[in-house]
């Protein structure tokens, strides 16, 4: 595991001076708003929350106290936006729990369930998808050759394979390094996770990502209100804002409570096996030891927790 | 007439900016396959132009030539234009930049050493804060009729002659360590970036020199314009001769690595919406180089400022759209999306340009009228008709 940092709310002098001062600064622009404009909507939500969401500070910085206002706030502007009741949490990542993904290639026939029950598990722009479904000729495994559009009604064809790629949560993150603000980085649980209320949106990330995996918001997202998945996490499925990246985060408002990534759930032919990589008893962890399993670009050093392997 | 000319392309760009920051950068035609566009690569020729500013500080400072230290604080000026409009590029490529705040050490959260983009902030600032202190420094002691102090100015000037270089080589760091973008991932692009810069800005120093001596008075020596037009010359040969290795490189044995070459040079399953554009960036600069080889060419002026306008335009596609947005195509997964900029997109980015102008305008009539009065009290021989004056607009 590269990076365990756990988040130390008391970190050191310099980071304490700098909340004390945007504290102070935060407090004179919030009070002198609630004086004036105390019911004014501005951009959809009311002064003092513009204000809060401008200064609020990076999510491993935050005090308790800071993180329970953010996400109540993040709840009042979804009710705002979509007039929708969603719960947001930052469930902390479970000790001993390094999670871990395998896709039986074998078993996968391409019919994308697990690629739609993400979108909508996850509240994704209806124009993003965090999975995407390879095929590819049965003797080929240059993903240079790959359909990435192929008709899914139509499937399993035969003489065909899939291959299901999404964030492969690497050991060694390409974006990781990249993003100038630390706005993403790897969670204890070996999850690698953005705060989308700290990107910058500048786009690093992507070009450094060698899989593909990292997702920008061009516009608004397209999220029907109708359609939105209420139990959502901080790290997570939280509505996302404008202008910054996202992308897949094994589920994390459900994985960290034990429950499957929605992925996995949705998936028809049990392709998909996911679990913990500290426990010698998991399934994943079978796979790992049974199986002959590869990874995609393992020449590029990024370790992914993501491994393919076939049953024949 | 030029200065309004200016402001309404400013005026434009602004108002489509406001457009842009009301609708998101869906306004562009960027997307999640070519994430960077035109912005970034008008922003990388750029850094370019910043750092070739030493193709006249080092021959005026440390080897003390003349005619070149008469107009040396132009390309002092030049370098802090090309910077302040690389940065703006960067600003309006940013999804939030109302959170910019965050890259600020100490009140954000600035990912320095481990971010490549952390360290082009800090050497892309740096650079502009030393070539102010230079070029300030130099205007007021020349404003107070009093010569510089070498012992004050030299440590500055050496730092931002070792700066220069660095600011563009962090710049193709910044492509160049993506293990995950073969074309970009190559140590070969540091020295090409390096190369084509002391091509391309010498260049634009040469044509606005040319430009400032044909409105005003101002002194520009014919042997500025002939040094630059050597150094612009060799920079072209070795650009060229990179560009070759690397051809050679990605195609004699062609593997999946070369699928971006593939695409930029020859076109990729039928997509070839960048071909045009690279071969018409290498034809120019090969005539360029053979007007700059030639000796009668090179010292007609029509011919040279020819040359000189090719270099400008080759390196400026070559850098950009041959350089950023093949890096993207394919997807390093095989997707192929071919991009071209959106109205807003150039609409945005003439903008930025017209600002640079008009900024490197001001700056211009502010300094040389002080160099002017300096030069006639301080010359000796004096300047015969050491600029006396501006022209009438």
């Amino acid at each position: 595991m590269s990076s365990g940092r756990s988040r130390d709310k008391k970190s050191e002098n310099a980071d304490f001076a700098r909340r004390h001062f945007l504290k102070q600064l935060g407090g004179v622009t919030a009070a002198s708003a609630t004086a004036t404009t105390a019911h004014a909507a501005w951009g959809g939500s009311s002064l003092s929350d513009t204000f809060a969401d401008f200064f609020q500070q990076h999510y491993r910085e935050m005090s308790a106290e800071e993180i329970k206002d953010t996400l109540e706030r993040i709840e009042r502007k979804a009710r705002k936006r979509y007039g929708v009741d969603i719960h947001c949490k930052d469930t902390a990542a479970m000790d001993g729990v390094l999670f871990g993904y395998a896709i039986n290639v074998s078993k996968c026939r391409g019919y994308r369930d697990c690629v739609h029950a993400c979108v909508k598990e996850n509240n994704l722009s209806r124009d993003t998808q965090y999975i995407r479904v390879l095929e590819l000729d049965r003797d080929n495994m240059n993903l240079h050759d790959a359909d990435h559009y192929y008709n899914s009604d139509t499937v399993p064809v035969a003489g065909k394979h899939y291959f299901p790629m999404q964030c492969m949560h690497c050991d060694n993150p390409p974006c990781v390094k990249a993003c100038p603000v630390e706005a993403t980085w790897t969670e204890p649980d070996g999850i690698v996770v953005v705060d989308y209320d700290w990107c910058i949106g500048c786009r690093y990330c992507m070009a450094a990502c060698p899989y593909q995996a990292r997702h920008f918001n061009w516009g608004y997202p397209k999220l029907p209100a109708d359609e939105i998945t209420t139990d959502t996490h901080y790290l997570g499925n939280r509505p996302r804002p404008r202008g910054v990246v996202e992308k897949c985060h094994f589920c994390v408002q459900r994985t960290r409570e034990g429950r499957q990534p929605a992925c996995q759930e949705a998936c028809p032919s049990g392709a998909r096996v996911f679990g913990n990589l500290l426990d010698p008893k998991s399934e994943i962890r079978y796979v790992l030891e049974n199986k002959a399993v590869f990874r995609l670009k393992e020449d590029l050093g990024t370790e992914p927790k993501f491994w393919y392997f076939r049953d024949k | 007439m030029w200065v309004s000319f200016l402001l309404v392309f400013m005026i434009i760009g602004i108002l489509v900016y406001f457009y842009q920051l009301s609708n998101g950068l869906v306004v562009t035609n960027m997307t999640n396959q070519v994430s960077w566009g035109f912005y970034i690569s008008n922003f990388t020729f750029l850094v370019g132009v910043a750092a070739a500013a030493i193709m006249l500080a080092v021959p005026a400072y440390i080897f003390d030539r003349k005619d070149i230290k008469d107009v040396v604080l132009m390309g002092d000026t030049m370098a802090v234009t090309a910077v302040a409009m690389a940065i703006m590029f960067v600003v309006v490529d940013l999804g939030r930049p109302d959170r910019i705040w965050h890259l600020i050490p100490a009140i954000g959260k600035f990912h320095f050493p481990e971010s490549l983009l952390a360290w082009d902030v800090v050497v892309l600032n740096g650079y502009i804060l030393l070539n102010l202190a230079i070029s300030s420094y130099i205007l007021y002691q020349h404003y107070h009729g009093r010569e510089p102090k070498r012992s004050r100015y030299f440590p500055i000037v050496l730092i931002a002659i070792f700066w220069a270089i660095s600011i563009h080589t962090v710049t193709a760091f910044l492509y160049s360590s993506n293990s995950g973008r073969p074309m970009w991932n190559n140590a070969m692009l540091a020295p090409r970036f390096i190369a084509s810069a002391f091509a391309s800005g010498p260049a634009i120093m040469a044509l606005g020199l040319q430009i400032i001596r044909g409105m005003t008075n101002y002194p520009v020596s014919q042997s500025v314009i002939n040094h630059l037009a050597i150094v612009t010359s060799i920079a072209l040969q070795v650009t060229l001769f990179f560009i070759g290795a690397e051809i050679f490189t990605e195609f004699y044995n062609e593997g999946e690595h070369a699928a971006s070459a593939r695409y930029l040079f020859l076109g990729l399953h039928g997509h070839t919406a960048l071909t045009p554009w690279i071969w018409t960036a290498i034809a120019l600069l090969l005539l360029a180089m053979t007007i700059f080889m030639i000796h009668r060419t090179r010292k007609n002026p029509v011919f040279m400022n020819i040359a000189f306008i090719f270099t400008v335009i080759g390196i400026w596609i070559e850098k950009g759209m041959g350089l950023v947005i093949p890096g993207f195509v394919p997807t390093p997964i095989g997707e192929i999306y071919e991009y071209a900029p959106s109205i807003a997109e150039i609409m945005i980015t003439l903008g930025i340009w017209a600002f640079g102008l008009l900024f490197f305008t001001v700056m211009a009539k502010a300094a040389l009228p002080i160099q002017c009065r300096y030069m006639q009290k301080n010359s000796d021989p004096p300047h015969p008709e050491a600029c006396t004056a501006f022209k009438p607009d």
